[in-house]
């Protein structure tokens, strides 16, 4: 309840307060961005010790036999470590990169210059939204250092094998408790930093800036906000009551009469099918929090380089509320094989179905946008396209799963590996790189290097179709999910494609050192970049780069024109600013 | 732009709506719960629940009654709020004593819940509360008018929500 947040105020003093506990939103986006960059580097490691294992997997890990003298004896990665591996790297990637990057990171740094605020509504809240998810990647780490290691659940956490602790496995006992609480933390977290976006959004917006004049990515963050809300004020009471069951030896989700490790739990009449929901009710919607900003950003970028005006951006944004409304009615499919009664099933399966015709006219509307255009082809405009690709070969394979009859045999295997991997992992990130390499001058007032950045692309889009393309392959050919090896029986014969798998992956990894290396060298060395070096037309890129501490250096933009205003005969070119009437003052 | 005078309310709306679909979703718990076991064992709400309800609503009234009259009324809503938290905690120690904990039963465990999420979250309104009423007292005066309506907007969704609160308990436990 601050109300004094948007009246001038004067920069920090100070390093702490300038630099760790500031309340400037575009500080808070910076170290939004670093720690998902942290994670995405851990997540990454995890990743290579799992893809090294499916490809050889009778081949020790240099060094892990010393990291992890039981789990890895000799350095060969166990089942049990395998298990833990993949709940970590799947629940650092979905929350601390796939929801903070996109999300939290460009939302916070952007929006409020996007609609010409000075700062968020609430900057105590927003710097609150940071460290408390900064305490939740701490609090999930530490799992990896306490004596049973981290648990082997998935991100998904499925009870009861989450819920009863330490019988059920290793990890089991704090490690779950550690990722309960994290997980916890994090909505929190997120919930705040989603009462500022929608706060902002309604309220703080400058003058001429109606709602139908805010750029398409202030719209998808805000959209994302008003799932998130939805989404993880639904997942914090699964959380706790989780948390209740583990340690207050309640029986929300635990069954009676269950024997585990030979010990009968003390619960009684819980129900698993319960954690299910409730996860899945979030869940679904999360995979939206990670892709809509993405939808937004390429929605942003791609007129920018087409030099051309989005096609039909209003009928983009009734899709992404569409998209935004129509995710709550649809996570059943998650949970086809739960037993379900085929009515119910259809019932999910339907709307799962219709979702994915807004997401299609979004696409056609993008490639109609860049049909014959004159394409300026810089790497963010590469990775929108990239984005656009995958998304495609992604989705598609999602109306095979949204079909419960095809579902049943599909669910279990790699099919949906390649499914998520596709349309949540990679298109995410591609979106997280497009916004890199395109506000990176404002952030920084630097350039990235171009080349490399376009090297940075192909080689990663060609790693990734080779990494996930052959999964779906995979999954068709019956190999399940979730296993750590594949050398008996009928699996034999995939492991030379596993391998082949393994090998894209770690060259795909590989060439992200290209990508750490431009960040790196054009921050301190890149050349100086100017106010507006894309030509674009929304205010962020009519204040200086980067922009002074209160954004517009005491001025208050007046914004006449939309944003969508390319190829037309502007005052300084093809284009036409947001504030064009206006007298920016640039320091 | 230089003086806006909604955020406080519109992020006092916010609030509502995680804290409702929370609330939803504890709900939504609840029915699956009980529908999914037979250990569901019914027992009598302590009467003092009762009681503080009256606390509840009447104090909705005097924090009203304080953003026109003045500050009396509101120190007055402090003192009932806390009240209510106080006898709150008689309602938790009167079913312990019965032998009802967090973990005996279901029914017990989502009363514990409720009520201490409750409780906890009227915390929030009254700390909101103190913190208006010492700027209030502060030379400068400033914002908190915007910020006195939005804690008593808050203020009356923790009354709502306690009556349904009550009115789901009474039903079901
Ligand atoms: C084209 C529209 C889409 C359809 C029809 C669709 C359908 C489905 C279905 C039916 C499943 C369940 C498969 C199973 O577990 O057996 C699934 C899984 C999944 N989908 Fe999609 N999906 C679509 C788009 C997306 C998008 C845009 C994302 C993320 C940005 C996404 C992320 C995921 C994830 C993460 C899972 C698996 C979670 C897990 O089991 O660990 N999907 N999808
Ligand atoms: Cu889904």
């Amino acid at each position: 309840m601050e109300t004094t947040a948007t009246s001038h105020h004067a920069p920090p003093q100070g390093f702490l307060r300038k630099y760790v506990f500031s309340l400037d939103h575009k500080v808070i986006g910076k170290q939004y961005l670093d720690l998902a960059l942290v994670a995405v580097v851990i997540g990454m490691v995890l990743s290579w010790l799992m893809r090294f294992h499916l490809g050889f997997p009778t081949t020790a890990v240099p060094g892990l036999g010393k990291l992890a003298p039981t789990a890895a004896a000799g350095g060969v990665i166990t089942p049990e470590l395998y298990l833990a591996l993949m709940t970590m790297h799947g629940t650092i990637m979905v929350f601390f990169v796939l929801t903070t990057a996109p999300f939290a990171g460009f939302g916070n740094f952007v929006l409020p210059i996007q609609v010409g605020a000075e700062d968020m509504a609430f900057p105590r809240f927003n710097m609150m939204s940071f460290w408390v998810t900064f305490v939740a990647f701490l609090v999930l780490v530490a799992a990896f250092f306490v004596p049973e290691g981290p648990p082997i659940s998935g991100w998904t956490a499925y009870a009861p094998l989450s819920a009863i602790g330490k019988d059920a496995g290793p990890g089991l006992g704090t490690g779950q408790t550690l990722w309960a609480v994290s997980i916890a933390l994090f909505c929190v977290g997120q919930l705040l930093g989603a009462l500022n976006f929608i706060a902002t959004t309604l309220d703080l917006r400058t003058k001429g800036m109606t709602l139908m004049r805010m750029p398409l990515s202030t719209w998808a963050w805000f959209i994302t906000s008003v799932i998130g809300l939805i989404a993880f004020s639904v997942l914090l009471p699964a959380c706790i009551l989780l948390i209740l069951d583990r340690v207050a030896g309640t029986s929300f989700f635990i069954p009676g009469g269950l024997v585990v490790s030979d010990r009968l739990q003390p619960h009684s009449g819980g129900s698993p099918l319960l954690w299910q929901h409730l996860f899945w009710f979030f869940g679904h919607p999360e995979v939206y929090i990670a892709i809509l900003p993405g939808f937004g950003i390429v929605s942003h970028i791609l007129p920018v380089f087409a030099r051309k005006p989005l096609l039909g951006p209003k009928v983009v944004l009734i899709c992404l509320i569409a998209i935004a409304f129509l995710s709550y009615t649809v996570w059943g499919h998650h949970m086809f094989l739960s037993g379900m009664n085929p009515l119910s099933a259809t019932l999910f399966s339907v709307p799962t179905l219709v979702i994915t015709i807004p997401a299609t006219i979004v696409v056609l509307l993008w490639i109609g946008t860049v049909y014959g255009a004159r394409m300026r082809f810089t790497t963010p405009a590469l990775f929108c396209l990239g984005f656009i690709s995958v998304f495609v070969s992604g989705g598609i394979s999602g109306f095979f799963l949204a079909q419960p009859s095809i579902d049943t045999y599909l669910h279990g295997t790699y099919f949906v590996v390649g499914h998520f991997h596709f349309v949540m992992g990679v298109a995410a990130m591609f979106g997280i790189f497009a916004g890199v390499y395109f506000w990176f001058p404002k952030m920084y007032g630097r350039m990235m290097n171009d080349k490399l950045g376009k090297l940075h692309f192909t080689l990663t889009l060609i790693g990734v179709y080779c990494v996930f393309m052959p999964m779906h392959y995979l999954g068709l050919a019956g190999n399940v999910r979730r296993y750590s090896t594949f050398t008996d029986d009928y699996m034999k014969g995939s492991l030379p494609l596993h391998r082949f798998i393994t090998i894209a992956a770690l060259f795909t990894g590989a060439v992200q050192l290209i990508f750490f290396y431009n960040l790196i060298h054009s921050r301190l060395r890149g050349a100086k970049a100017p106010d507006n070096p894309w030509q674009a037309t929304s205010l962020e890129w009519s204040t200086s780069s980067p922009p002074p501490f209160d954004n517009f250096g005491g001025h208050h933009p007046v914004v006449t024109h939309g944003p969508n205003e390319y190829g037309v005969k502007g005052p300084t070119g093809d284009y036409i600013m947001q504030a064009s009437s206006d007298q920016p003052v640039t320091s | 732009m230089t003086a806006p005078a909604s955020p406080a309310r519109t992020g006092v709306w916010v609030g509502i709506a995680t804290i409702t679909m929370s609330f939803a979703a504890y709900t939504s718990a609840l029915l699956v719960r009980q529908g999914a076991g037979s250990d569901w064992q019914h027992f009598r709400l302590p009467s003092i629940l009762y009681f503080n309800t009256v606390l509840l609503l009447v104090s909705s009234g005097t924090i009203e009654l304080g953003r026109r009259r003045g500050y009396a009324w509101l120190i007055f809503t402090l003192g009932l709020g806390l009240l209510f938290i106080a006898g709150q905690v008689l309602a938790w120690r009167n079913l312990a004593a019965q032998g009802l904990f967090l973990a005996t039963n279901p029914s017990s465990s989502f009363f514990y819940v409720f009520t201490v999420l409750h409780a906890l979250h009227l915390l929030g309104g009254i700390v909101a509360l103190g913190y208006v009423l010492v700027r209030l007292r502060a030379p400068t005066g400033g914002p908190p008018l915007t910020a006195l309506g939005a804690v008593s907007l808050y203020w009356h969704f923790m009354d709502v929500l306690w009556l349904y609160l009550l009115v789901i308990l009474a039903l079901r436990l």
